[in-house]
């Protein structure tokens, strides 16, 4: 990890595709549990697993973990996880939405549509992570997020399974860090480190 | 940068722009999905700044049918998550089919996929000569492309392991022909089908349904939109008759949830009393 971030986080939004999940439930465990932002995971899988996904996470925290719905308020302390098959925005009022429109970069969830829109609501007070995978989805939404003032974070890409997208997001976006999973929860956990 | 865009509040005045120049109503439509569309096709069409894009909506009315074809959403399957129609065929159908005479209402159909469906489903349980379906959409372009029954021979395949997953028994390839790239839906599942625009922001209810679906198309209203809708759905369903919905939509915040009583596990709802 290169320097301390100071800002306010108000939202972390993590995406990732091959090679993700192991992250996630490497992280997770070691999330301190009064965390001070609603925290969104976008990851791309196979349609009719929904529930699956939040249910391992939900095994390895204490945190609260649910399936994102349309019209959810983000609350504090929450985990939620984009469904299968659908897109995940966020609102002006932040509030998620569910949009069954086109693929994006070949997926649904898309991490491009859920980073972007969240950039525009959380702007400078947004922190996005791209982890492992196999394509370039995320990594436009990680240059959105840099141009509102957010913070861009990617999995160091020697330490990915799939090192192509936190590598494609290396390269072509002025990230904040690039972390390996062992640092990565004491990276979330000193988000907002006055509260 | 990443490409041009208009602002929020370019698209709120551009929106009220739209409800006098055509009485199209977005105004409650969910904004960062529809902020998308905007965006998506302001790039598409390569348009250097807002006023252009806004003069060009005002005085070309086969420029504004574009932009109802490409804001809202048509992508859809047939036989769309297997498990739902699998619902329909065990729990629905059977009941229906103790009517005469049986209309189903299918909100928001594009380009038809789902009403074919829906008629392949009711020809197998030997129903479909006692039934119209009644599909609408607001936008007659998908209209038109649905009424053909004519869908790209490509997809075949996804739909058949759907309809499969459905329970279908079937050969899937026995009810179309394949002509060149596309696939022709017998004529048959058509003559059942009532393709008509009907715009449920600001249309009426039209008849009296047993069974009325409307899949992924709540997600596109804000929620006192929703409620105004699903208050439509209700006034035009018969007591003990069906409703259906996405698989991430409810009727569970509004007033006529009490009078429902959902199929457990499934987006479905039955009506109990009017």
């Amino acid at each position: 990890m290169e320097e301390t971030i100071v800002m306010r986080c108000e939202a972390l939004f993590i995406g990732g595709s091959a090679g993700s999940l192991d992250v996630l439930l490497k992280v997770f465990p070691d999330l301190k549990t009064d965390i001070s932002f609603p925290i969104v995971i976008i990851v791309h899988r196979k349609r009719g697993t929904d529930s699956l996904l939040s249910d391992l996470l939900a095994s390895r925290t204490s945190l609260k973990v649910k399936e994102a719905e349309e019209k959810e308020p983000l609350q504090n302390g929450w985990v939620y996880v984009a469904p299968a098959d659908y897109h995940l925005l966020v609102e002006q009022t932040r509030t998620l939405s569910l949009d069954y429109s086109e693929k994006v970069n070949y997926s649904r969830p898309s991490i491009d549509v859920s980073f972007q829109t969240a950039a525009e609501v959380y702007r400078d007070k947004l922190v996005c992570v791209l982890l492992s995978g196999s394509n370039a989805d995320g990594v436009e939404g990680l240059q959105v997020t840099k141009e509102h003032g957010g913070i861009a974070v990617v999995q160091r890409p020697d330490t990915a399974q799939v090192p192509y997208m936190p590598a494609q997001g290396a390269e072509r976006v002025d990230i904040d860090a690039q972390l390996s999973p062992a640092e990565m929860a004491a990276f979330i956990n000193g988000l907002n480190p006055e509260d | 940068m990443t490409s041009p865009s208009i602002t929020d509040e370019q698209l709120e005045f551009l929106l009220s722009d739209l409800l006098e120049w055509y009485g199209y109503d977005f105004t409650d439509y969910t904004r960062a999905s529809l902020k998308r569309r905007v965006n998506r096709l302001f790039g598409l069409d390569k348009f250097v700044s807002f006023a252009e894009f806004r003069y060009q909506l005002q005085t070309d009315p086969i420029y504004f049918k574009r932009f109802v074809e490409q804001i809202t959403v048509n992508v859809t399957e047939m036989f769309r998550d297997p498990g739902f129609y699998s619902a329909l065929r065990r729990e629905v159908l059977p009941n229906l089919n103790t009517y005469p005479v049986i209309r189903i209402w299918l909100a928001g159909c594009s380009t038809g996929e789902e009403a074919y469906s829906m008629a392949i489903l009711l020809h197998e349980h030997n129903m479909l000569h006692k039934t119209l379906i009644y599909a609408t959409d607001l936008n007659p372009a998908v209209l038109e492309r649905a009424s053909r029954g004519t869908f790209p021979l490509a997809y075949m395949k996804q739909y058949s392991e759907n309809y499969i997953g459905s329970g279908g028994k079937n050969d899937f390839s026995s009810y179309y022909t394949a002509n060149y790239n596309n696939a022709k839906f017998d004529d048959h599942f058509r003559s059942k089908i009532i393709f008509s625009t009907h715009n449920l922001v600001s249309d009426h209810s039209f008849n009296e349904f047993q069974l009325i679906l409307c899949r992924n198309v709540l997600i596109y209203f804000e929620r006192n939109l929703q409620g105004k809708v699903l208050e439509l759905f209700d006034s035009s369903l018969e007591n003990l008759g069906y409703l259906a919905l996405g698989s991430k939509e409810t009727i569970d915040f509004t007033s006529i949830a009490k009078t429902y009583k959902r199929i457990p596990g499934e987006k479905i709802w039955r009506k109990r009393s009017s």
